[in-house]
């Protein structure tokens, strides 16, 4: 199980940073949302797998009977997913706002902060 | 003890919420200053108390460490925090005559105090995996301030600081995820405790690297500094000023921490490492300046050659050269704050940040002149201003470790920061305005005047104060770089004294 989910993760990471180099800024972002994917297996996986084992607690006791699934890699990986979204949320919008005002998605084309010296000229 | 370490977390967070609320009226922008002023004062409560009690912890919800969230403050968080506040202080008064009426209706103030909680939480928690938590608060709230207002210059910048600054974050997360996996705890002060137990020693280096890559993208240093300069001249002067100051400190910050308490196994490589970063740092951050012609651009490389110098103290790793770095953070938060908000005044009265296209500003505006001169020469390290002192204790320290070539570089450094500084001084201040008007202060309203130059003069007052009362500070420094060196108090306050 450990060796498929890395694999996955590396499969994931290659094509991420695949995508990550294209000076489309819209590819960008859709190589960020597999990396922080890749990144969550990571965590989740560091975290030793269990399988088939739910980490709940039987009624009437205090603490998990037997084996269970470490539950802290599962609350870790949640947390990452919802800031990962909302930041992917905002980072499309912002792509979209470039678009719409620079009138480019190439980021070698957005020079509007740091002018090149011909073009200050 | 824990509502001392909360308190500069929850006042910046209530103060947004109340912000956000009263953002149609204009009362929202006074409730931004009063809530940084109650962080100051909760923040001089919490540092007379590190300087009573030494290391102070806090568990929150009552979780025992290492299982629930800890609160640490010592000498170098408490110090961060304080310095936080007063730069938040000082924004937030100079955002009453900065920040229109339209950017207060998107929300400012809120976003402005959600970033404040997010660097104070980076500075107080003892949690790795609430460290990223930290950085993301302060990471979206700077993206929405970057790009308030939304001029075709800030969306520019904006794509790329927000791109490189998310490629750091997952490579945190993931540096997060396997340190987790070999150690089993996400609790630094215990992570510090059983690292070295861990067999393959290999791959605990391997992880070290991918967090100072990590923290090296927002601490913006060689050769990850590419967001900084192209995306720090774009926003309004307030939120530049607070960037400047604030954020890539808390990077510097975060290296500190996991580079003396967490990751101190394999000094001999990850350090060493640090010291070549430190000194390309430093030297390319001061060459970039020197081919800028922009007020803000020119500041801007100077911040990532200042980073430089920092990141110098923490790669010798001697009890001065970490002394020095802290007390380089102190210094250069101030400064560096300062001088952007200089060049927001600069603008305003002289139409322009261009050095081609202002001047005059001596001869009509003196007393912006003395208040420029005071903390740019400290930046460029001028006895007896504050950066002087900065400087001499990490080159003091660079020489007493044999480190001849980097102190030789932070020196030379020093001179070309004078170059820029000069630069800066003849263009704006000393030539004629090339328009032929006249760039008076008093073309301001006395209300923008007080809201503008208060703030200003007061940072500047502090500059003059580290630098001719350098003694308690240099001190208090060295008691800091002391618990940095030695972590058992740290870890003893933060796991109990069992552990």
């Amino acid at each position: 199980m450990e060796a498929l989910l890395a694999m996955t993760i590396g499969f994931l990471v290659a094509t991420a940073v695949y995508l990550m180099l294209a000076r489309n800024v819209l590819r960008f972002i859709f190589g960020l949302v597999l990396i922080s994917n890749a990144a969550n297996l990571t965590i989740f996986t560091a975290g030793r797998l269990t399988e088939g084992a739910p980490p709940l607690i039987p009624p009437g006791a205090d603490a998990p009977v037997g084996d269970v699934a470490n539950a802290l890699p599962q609350a870790l990986v949640l947390t990452a997913i919802v800031i990962g979204f909302g930041l992917f949320a905002f980072a499309l919008i912002l792509m979209f706002r470039a678009y719409t005002t620079l009138g480019t998605l190439y980021s070698d084309e957005m020079r509007v902060a740091e002018p090149r010296e011909e073009d200050a000229k | 003890m824990s509502w001392l370490l909360a308190a500069p977390l929850v006042i910046p967070f209530l103060t947004a919420v109340i912000a956000f609320l009263t953002r149609m009226s204009a009362s929202g922008r006074w409730i931004s200053v009063a809530g940084n002023l109650i962080l100051l004062f909760a923040s001089i409560i919490l540092i007379a108390e590190v300087l009573n009690e030494g290391v102070i912890a806090g568990q929150m919800g009552s979780w025992a460490a290492p299982f629930g969230i800890t609160l640490v403050a010592d000498k170098l968080s408490a110090v961060m925090v304080v310095i936080t506040a007063i730069t938040a202080l000082a924004v937030s008064v100079y955002a009453l005559a900065d920040i229109d009426e339209r950017k207060e209706h998107l929300g400012y103030h809120a976003l402005f105090n959600v970033l404040i909680g997010g660097v104070t939480g980076a500075f107080l928690t003892g949690d790795l995996f609430n460290l990223y938590v930290w950085f993301e608060v302060m990471l979206i709230s700077s993206f929405g301030l970057l790009v308030l207002g939304g001029s075709k210059a800030q969306i520019d910048g904006g794509v790329k600081y927000v791109t490189l600054n998310l490629i750091s974050t997952i490579l945190f997360l993931s540096g997060i995820g396997l340190i987790y996996g070999m150690t089993g705890t996400l609790n630094m002060a215990d992570m510090a405790a059983k690292l070295p137990l861990v067999e393959n020693q290999g791959l605990v280096t391997v992880i070290a690297m991918m967090f100072m890559v990590a923290f090296g993208v927002k601490a913006a240093v060689f050769p990850l500094f590419f967001w900084l300069p192209a995306a720090y001249h774009t926003p309004a002067f307030s939120v530049s000023a607070v960037f400047a100051g604030l954020l890539t400190k808390v990077g510097v910050y975060a290296l500190i921490r996991m580079f003396t308490l967490v990751f101190n196994g394999d000094i001999g490589f990850t350090h060493e490492i640090l010291l070549w970063v430190a000194g390309l740092t430093m030297l390319t951050g001061v060459l970039g300046a020197a081919a800028q012609n922009d007020i803000r651009k020119i500041l801007s490389f100077h911040i990532v050659s200042q980073i430089g110098y920092m990141i110098m103290g923490l790669a010798l790793m001697t009890p001065l050269a970490i002394a020095g770095a802290v007390f380089y953070l102190v210094h250069h938060i101030i400064v560096k704050a300062n001088l952007f908000l200089i060049a927001g005044v600069a603008e305003r009265i002289a139409g322009s940040t261009d050095l081609k296209k202002i001047g005059g500003m001596y001869k009509t505006a003196p007393f912006l002149a003395i208040l420029f001169f005071v903390p740019a020469f400290s930046l460029a390290g001028f006895p007896p201003l504050s950066g002087f002192w900065a400087k001499y204790i990490l080159v003091k320290a660079a020489l007493d470790d044999q480190g001849w070539i980097i102190a030789a570089v932070a020196l030379l450094v020093g001179l070309l920061t004078i170059f820029s500084m000069t630069k800066i001084w003849a263009e704006a201040f000393w030539k004629n305005h090339p328009g032929g008007t006249d760039p008076k202060l008093s073309t301001l309203s006395t209300l923008e005047r007080r809201h503008l130059l208060i703030p200003i003069a007061c940072l500047a007052a502090m500059t003059l104060i580290i630098g001719f009362f350098p003694q308690p500070f240099v001190t208090f420094a060295e008691g800091a770089a002391e618990q940095l060196l030695d972590p058992s108090a740290y870890m003893a306050a933060v796991l109990g004294d069992g552990a």
